[in-house]
């Protein structure tokens, strides 16, 4: 029995740490926020050490790794706040097309060379006057923040939770860039004029694999991003100084951080299990899916929250660049349901709703 | 990530099973007195079959197995499934047994452990006092050497089961001349010495869960004592390290949460079923997330312990912290959910599950506070888990 990370999983957590460590430095997420720099830079290092195959077979051009693994590596580019679109091009897309058994682009994508986003909203909880028609080949509506606004193709869900490929070369297809508070990650929304929309499955199965796994997902980003927080306001109060003692000595912030760590340390294991439910497809992992995502978003809340309590003002300005961090949960937490959604879809899969 | 125990373990399991089957009939009756004799035979059957004191060895009265912490994990699950009957528990067996294994000396080990285990001598435990509650370091109940005995002077509080113990083990100051955790002896004595007087407690919840002890030059033989003079606080501690966890399992949690979904899908209020009113159904299921992730925290530190290739500090030192308030959050859901109903305690007619949710939502704050206060455990973990230093004293702090 083994519950924990294998020695190959270590491994991967400390060498992508340290890749991180180096190519993400917090300049850079103020370049990519500020707009003078694509998140690109990142993302062209990381299809080097082959992030976008990571859970994509060895024989599709993968590396084949499990979504325990996926889990390791989210938490880390969390941790670094990292650009780019590692959840929707290098998770729930593949997962997708690969529940549905549609792999002809799939080398492509683990490659690095085509970079697919999503646009799943809709399924999740429809807003406005968004949703997708698809008649004779083509797809027309409107898709609300879709993932990632630098993609070259979107998965799109189509009626009855169908999902359908567009590619962004298809002049029927316009997207707008949304402003959110997250700059680490882009959304856009797609507009569809009959664009060819290629089917990739009408089993809803196949998109809800793609949103569990997206979940989990954000949830391991989330564990990261708020460990790296709690890091932060630990450090700082070790060296700010008020009343001649670092204020780390006052209990009233040693309690504050002790509360942030004694909530985030089970959620490790919670979402190691979540990763490691989704790759045996044990029976739970979609109730693990939705609790990892929905726990996760409440937990990591109170810790950016809290952490930049421990900051004092600095924490509320841009000159520590925390927010970024704060941000970063605060979009992980409203992406693909809010904690509420999502755990009524929990109870749904446990038939607690009548 | 191997979740399964491994086939070798699966020989085992049947075994218990086995076990199970051929004795749900023979378990003493619902309410049978822990002095009554079919309780101590059954507990003697239990020790011969390994499912009680499985790794103490034979000579002290155990079974003598090689430890096993899957074993041991596998008869906890296997009992607790067919809720069988799991044998004395107490401070005597869970405390006081691996200290003397561990610190005493032989003659201690065989006048006390096979009758401790056998649930012949009930123990009580003596630490906390008046003035010495979370800094228990300063208890200033006093042993005094007069020729060959020890002279007993002081008050303990908070001592579980003192009313039914035969034997206490005790905090006492022996060295009042010593820096406070070194002045400390671990002295072990049977509760009918004259000068003991013992006071039931009735705490919140209407029972007397807690005794005052009073000690008035009680005499006791020098020799026993467990350890040096002046060591009974690294006895001591040697422990309470063992309790802190114990106090608030997940597996617990998560059957009493399923009690409050049995409850929420059988009370109705104005004609509908409390499990379809969204509000409180998002209470369950926040509840349900955070108990999960307590419960995987735990299947992490028993991994941790068969295999020690992770650091699991921090996430041992929050079990206590969070595991009382989570008990006491389901509690207080249960309640709620009742509405009205959720008051009913004692003799009331509309009583659910035996007044146990309000029961165990008081007890459940005894537990925030007993066994180092939540705010003890933030110490801790800010201290030991995140290296954040001590508060100064407030000689040192100055003004």
């Amino acid at each position: 029995m083994e519950f924990g990370l294998s020695e190959e999983q270590k491994l991967l957590q400390d060498s992508l740490t340290r890749f991180l460590g180096e190519q993400v430095p917090l300049d850079h997420i103020r370049a990519v926020a500020a707009g003078d720099r694509k998140d690109t830079t990142a993302w062209a290092g990381l299809s080097e050490l082959g992030i976008p195959g990571l859970i994509i077979p060895e024989s599709l051009g993968g590396v084949g790794l499990g979504m325990l693994d996926a889990v390791v590596v989210a938490e880390a580019l969390g941790y670094h706040i990292t650009p780019g679109p590692f959840l929707s091009s290098a998770i729930i897309a593949p997962t997708i097309l690969m529940a549905a058994g549609q792999t002809d682009r799939l080398a492509d994508i683990a490659a690095g060379q085509y970079r697919i986003g999503v646009a799943l909203s809709e399924a999740i909880g429809s807003r406005l006057d968004a949703g997708i028609s698809v008649a004779n080949g083509t797809a027309t509506g409107k898709a609300l923040f879709a993932l990632d606004a630098e993609a070259d193709g979107y998965l799109i869900n189509g009626p009855d939770n169908s999902v359908y490929w567009v590619n962004c070369e298809d002049s029927r297809l316009s997207r707008k860039l949304l402003t959110t508070i997250d700059k680490t990650r882009t959304i856009c929304e797609l507009q569809l004029d009959q664009a060819a929309a290629h089917l990739i499955s009408e089993d809803p199965e196949c998109l809800r694999a793609g949103v569990d796994a997206g979940r989990v997902i954000q949830a391991a980003d989330s564990l990261g991003a708020a460990q790296c927080m709690l890091d932060q306001a630990v450090a700082y109060s070790m060296q700010r100084e008020q009343f001649n003692r670092v204020i780390a000595s006052f209990q009233a912030v040693k309690h504050m951080c002790a509360e942030m760590a004694s909530q985030l340390e089970p959620c490790r294991s919670l979402v190691w299990y979540a990763g490691h439910a989704m790759a045996t497809a044990s029976d739970d992992a979609r109730v693990t899916a939705c609790h990892a995502k929905a726990h996760l978003s409440e937990v990591a809340q109170f810790v950016a929250r809290t952490s930049t309590e421990v900051h004092g003002g600095m924490g509320f300005t841009d000159l520590v660049g925390l927010h970024y961090w704060f941000k970063r949960i605060g979009a992980n937490r409203q992406l693909l349901g809010s904690p509420e959604l999502v755990r009524n879809e929990a109870a749904k899969a446990q038939n607690l709703v009548a | 990530m191997d979740l399964s125990y491994g086939p070798e373990y699966d020989v085992f399991r049947d075994e218990v099973r086995t076990f199970i089957q051929d004795n749900l009939d023979n378990q003493p009756k619902p309410g049978a007195g822990p002095q009554s004799e079919e309780v101590r035979q059954w507990q003697a059957k239990l020790i011969e079959n390994g499912f009680h004191s499985r790794t103490i060895p034979t000579e002290y009265g155990g079974y003598g197995a090689e430890p096993d912490i899957i074993q041991s994990r596998i008869i906890a699950e296997e009992f607790g499934a067919a809720q069988m009957n799991t044998g004395f528990s107490g401070q005597g067996i869970s405390m006081l047994t691996p200290v003397l294994l561990e610190m005493g000396t032989e003659a201690q080990k065989q006048q006390f452990i096979k009758k401790t285990i056998h649930g012949e001598l009930i123990w009580c435990q003596g630490y906390s006092e008046p003035g010495a509650g979370s800094d228990l370091a300063s208890l200033t109940t006093r042993a005094e050497l007069d020729g060959d005995e020890w002279v007993i002077n002081g008050q303990k509080i908070w001592t579980s089961t003192a009313h039914i113990s035969d034997w206490i083990f005790c905090l006492v100051r022996t060295e009042p001349e010593a820096p406070k955790h070194q002045g400390i002896s671990f002295l072990l004595f049977e509760m009918n010495t004259p000068g003991i007087d013992v006071r039931p407690l009735v705490d919140m919840t209407g029972t007397a869960n807690f005794n005052e002890v009073f000690f008035t030059d009680v005499r006791v033989p020098k020799d026993q004592i467990v350890g040096q003079r002046g060591q009974g606080w690294q006895v001591a501690n040697a422990i309470l390290g063992h309790e802190r966890g114990s106090l608030a399992p997940p597996d617990a949690a998560m059957s009493r949460l399923n009690g409050v979904v049995k409850l929420m899908q059988q009370e109705t209020i104005s004609g509908e079923r409390v499990i379809d009113n969204p509000i409180f159904r998002d209470r369950l299921l926040k509840l349900q997330g955070r108990v999960m992730a307590m419960q995987y925290n735990d299947m992490r530190l028993l991994s941790a312990k068969i295999n020690k290739s992770q650091d699991t500090k921090l996430a041992g030192m929050v079990v206590k912290l969070i595991g009382t308030e989570l008990r006491h959050e389901i509690e207080c859901l249960g309640i709620d959910v009742m509405g009205e109903i959720g008051l009913s305690y004692g003799d009331n007619p509309y009583l659910r599950g035996n007044g146990s949710w309000q029961y165990q939502y008081m007890y459940f704050l005894g537990l925030i506070i007993g066994g180092g206060t939540s705010q003890i455990q933030k110490n801790i973990i800010s201290e030991r888990g995140l290296g954040m230093p001590k508060e100064p004293k407030i000689a040192q702090a100055g003004v």
